[in-house]
Parts: structure tokens; sequence; C-alpha cells
């Protein structure tokens, strides 16, 4: 960045030295160039269902325009509560116990900056969205990193997060199925974790925005294991499974105290979500079983072409079982990432994320999106192919 | 419904292999599965979806409404077996309501396929009356638009 170095120096320290999204770099490149086919989108290639827009509009008319009350309007609360209820297993009062929010991303701010005091550590996993780090020091919290390997499928142990952990540890935050891996927790493992969890009196901050999509087996939340409830944030939207990115409409369930905690930065800092995208959401909750079933079916057979596909090549990839990503490993060509990725953009036109974008421990790997038309699909894996071939 | 049927629908023309990928199964499994249903005829037919209305064909089709009575012997089925032999009708449903059959019947023109309705239709036994209708544009046909403009609003990368 240029500008004048006075005012560089008049910035927020902390602000000042967070280096910027990995993802945003390349981003600037891939825009400047034609034909594209890009792996890279984090986001559904689905439109919002029908019926969402169509309610949505049918809303505008009517006047929802206005605010709403700053956790969200209550028909919305209840609904969420009911459908955590059935899909998560966790009981949540509507009337002080879910906050609705602008996207996954304020809700998880919201409850770092509630939860943390200056030097409080946060325990992690990466790789892991983008964000986490960043907001983590941005509430002034310390982030402990606990790197997932690809040989154990990205697992997260309870021996990995002992190893980590320190008396100074407040919070854990758990995001899976997992960007960008696509891998999702086992039953044995997520108990082990509760346990942990409970052992040493951790917060625990759960992002499962993904949750719907799982391919092989259905998704288990730690919110609905015993003793949890109590100590956990749950944390989820409406972005991936109802393709509505563009609304921003997040939600937070977790115990009142924590509530009425994040509540009191919301109503200061945001005062409430879109009433539009509100009236969105309640519609959407009318038949989530539909429409998202649907879209899981496509995004299982392209996830399967996809694997198949690096399996003809060579290339070794961690089989997703969840979200809509692949992580396939590019060590063997000798490149760093970052690299491999330009050249393959710069040489056949289709654009990947190098894995640092998501940690230092995403080295040698890059995430492929399968959020993407079969079609893209296939015209990538002929120019992977063809590019491995040159290296 | 299976899966693979679903995707034939979609696309009929995917490759086998592609579509032994997208089902995680054997292509020689895919092959037997298709042709099982080939047999039984639950498959009837391939066809390509076409956007008539971009090809200026000199063609209507008319829907038309067909009260009749159904027979001693076989109910609507006679009548209405009878009736989809015509070439002229594209297809043919049985329909609870004010009508029995909804035909679609395809024409060069208006002309030709009032002649139809007239000659043909009408005079047989057990039609009782007819109500035809002509199409003027297709939006949308076996849940295909006729007119997306395929762009895609994405950001090309994001997180």
């Amino acid at each position: 960045m240029n500008g004048s170095p006075s005012l560089r120096n008049r910035l927020n320290t902390v602000v000042r030295d967070i280096p910027r999204s990995g993802i945003r770099d390349f981003f600037d490149i891939v825009t400047t160039m034609k034909d594209v086919i890009s792996l890279g989108i984090g986001e559904p290639d689905f439109d919002t269902p029908w019926h969402v827009r169509e309610a949505t509009v049918f809303a505008l008319e009517r006047g929802a325009t206005h605010y709403s009350s700053n956790l969200g309007y209550l028909e919305l609360r209840k609904a969420l509560a009911k459908y955590v209820s059935k899909n998560f297993g966790a009981e949540y009062n509507p009337e002080s116990e879910v906050l609705v929010t602008v996207g996954v991303s304020e809700a998880l701010d919201l409850a770092l900056r509630a939860l943390i005091n200056p030097g409080d550590e946060v325990l992690y996993h990466e790789p892991c969205y983008v964000s986490y780090r960043a907001t983590i020091l941005f509430a002034n919290g310390v982030p402990l990193a606990v790197e997932t390997k690809a040989e154990n499928g990205f697992r997260l142990t309870r021996a990995m997060l002992e190893a980590k952990c320190t008396p100074k540890t407040k919070v854990l935050m758990l995001n899976f199925p997992n960007n960008p891996t696509g891998a999702i927790m086992s039953r044995q493992d997520l108990e082990d974790i509760a346990a942990f969890a409970r052992e040493r009196d951790l917060i625990v901050i759960t992002d499962e925005i993904y949750a719907e999509l799982t391919y092989d087996a259905p998704h288990t939340s730690i919110v609905s294991l015993p003793g949890l409830r109590d100590r956990t944030i749950f944390l989820h939207g409406f972005s991936k499974a109802w393709a509505m990115t563009g609304f921003r409409l997040g939600y937070a369930c977790g115990p009142a105290e924590l509530i009425e905690a994040m509540m009191k930065i919301h109503q200061y800092t945001m005062l409430c979500a879109s009433s539009l995208a509100q009236k969105a959401a309640i519609e959407a909750l009318t038949r989530p079983d539909i429409d998202v079933g649907e879209m899981v079916s496509e995004y299982r057979r392209r996830r399967n072409y996809i694997a198949s596909a690096f399996a003809e090549m060579g290339l070794e990839c961690h089989r997703p079982l969840g979200a809509f990503y692949a992580f396939p490993s590019v060590a063997k060509f000798k490149l760093p990432a970052k690299e491999f990725a330009m050249r393959f953009l710069h040489e056949e036109r289709v654009a990947v994320v190098p894995g640092t974008a998501f940690g230092d421990c995403g080295e040698g790997f890059v995430r492929c999106a399968y959020a993407t038309s079969l079609d893209n699909i296939k015209e990538a894996m002929l120019r992977l192919r063809r590019f491995i071939g040159k290296l | 419904m299976d899966e693979l049927l679903k995707l034939l629908q979609t696309n009929a023309l995917e490759s086998r292999e592609n579509l032994g990928k997208l089902l995680n199964l054997p292509v020689a499994e895919v092959n037997q599965r298709i042709a099982e249903y080939e047999k039984r005829g639950v498959i009837r037919g391939y066809q390509a979806v076409l956007n008539e209305d971009q090809l200026n064909l000199d063609k209507v089709t008319a829907v038309i409404e067909v009260k009749v009575t159904p027979s001693r012997e076989g109910g609507f089925n006679n009548i209405a077996e009878r009736i989809s032999r015509f070439p002229e009708v594209r297809s043919a449903y049985l329909m609870s309501g004010t009508y029995d059959l909804l035909l679609f019947v395809e024409g060069d023109n208006l002309r030709q396929v009032a002649t139809f309705v007239s000659e043909r239709l009408s005079p047989l036994d057990g039609v009782l009356s007819t109500s035809t209708h002509f199409m003027l544009k297709t939006y949308k046909r076996l849940g295909v638009l006729m007119h997306q403009d395929s762009t895609d609003e994405r950001l090309s990368i994001s997180p």
C-alpha cells in the first residue's frame, strides 16, 4: 500500500500489522484476466431458491423496510430455535438465546469481542477460514493455531489441542465441515474434544455454516454433546446451504448471558440485521429439506467427479466429506503453493486458491471449490492434467 | 428416483464414464442399468430440448381440452389411446377437473390444426366437446428456461 507514512503511523497497531488476506492479492490478479475458469469461489453457484427470492420481493412490496428488534424478528428467532433443535439437538429460548447477525462473520466477531480480555488465548485449527486469526487479533486475543494434517484426513484430536492449551486459554473455535479442507469430525473425536472443553473449562465457538453439506455421513454438532450447550456459542447462517451469501444473514445461539453480551455490541455497532434478509430467511426455513437436499446431491456428484479426476492424474487428495472444497496436495511438484496457483492461472487460465491463504500449514496445497458447474469442473480438470504434465 | 435417471434427464449426452465418476460407480454398472431401463421401457427415448421460438418455424401448437365419454370396458383408456395415435398429437394426458383429456397438437398452420380438430378429433365416437387454445410463446419447457442469460454474478475469487 502507498500513501503517507505519517497516516500509516497513526493507525491502530493491531490493524496495521495484520496482512491483508492472501485471497485478495490473488483476486486482484484474476479480475484482470479474461476467460478464467474459477475454482476459487467460496460460495454456491446455485441461485437462491426462487420461493425465497419471491418472498423477499413480496416483503419489500409490503414495506418490511424498517428496523427489526436488535435480536432480530421474533418470528425468525422462533423458526431458528426450532430448526436448530431439530437438526443440531440443542434447545434455545428464542426470546433470549438467539441473535440474528449480518452473516456468521459478524457473529464470530461479536462472540470473540464479548469473551476476550486482552491476552486471553483462543485455540483454533488451521488450515481454516481466512478471517479467524485476524478476528481473534482484532478482539485483542492471542491466536493459538493447531495444525491439522492431510495424512490424518485433517482430523482435529484432543491430543493436538492438549499440546497447545495453556491456563490462559479461554476459547476453542471449531469449524466443521471445514473450509478449506472439506474435513468433518468423527463422533469419537468430537466427544473427546467435548470432554477436553469441559475439563479445561473452555468456551466453545462452533462455526457450522457448512453443516447441511455433508456427503457420506450426517453432521454431528458439538453442541448436542452432554454439558456443551451451556458453554458453547453455536454459529450458523443461510449463505451456503441456501445459497444466500449476498443476503448476509447469520445467527448465534447460546446461553442467555453470552447472547446478551454479544447483543450489546451488535446493538451499538449494527443495530439489527437487514429486515428484508430476515424475511427471506423466514421463507427459507419453511421448506429447508427440499431446497437443500437437491443442492447436496449435486455437490456430492461433483465431489465424486473431482475426487476421481485427481486420483486419475495421481494427485493426492484427502476425500472431502463436507462443504464444497477439495484440498489436494501439490507438494510433489516442488513449487510453493502460491507459485503453483499463479502459474496454473497464467498458463491454463484456471483459478485455484493457494493453501497458504488458510494458514502457513496450507503450504503445499491448493483449494479447489466445486461450487461451479460440472462443465467448468470437467474443463478445469482437463487443463490441470495438462498443466501438471508439464511440471 | 434413481440418481442415474435424474442425471440422464438433465443431460442424456453425458458420457458413461462421467456418469460413473459422478455416481461413484463402475462404468459397466452404469451401462447395465441404462440397458435395463431401456429394456423395461422406463427410458422411452432421448430428445434434444429446443427453443423452437428461435427457429422461426412455420408451425403452430395448440392445447386442446377434450371432454369424452368413457367406454364401458376400458374406461378412458380406449378413447385416449386412440387419440394418442394421431401423429399430430405430441402429448396427451388424462386430467381431473372440468374436462378429461389434455392434448398438445402440432400443425403447420392454424388451418391444419382446425382441420384436425373438426375432421379427425371431434367426429370420433365418445368425443363430446373440444376447446382449443393456441400457444403464443414458450418461456419454459421440460424444466428448461428458454430465456436465461448465463452470467455469473459472483466474484471470481472469494474466501
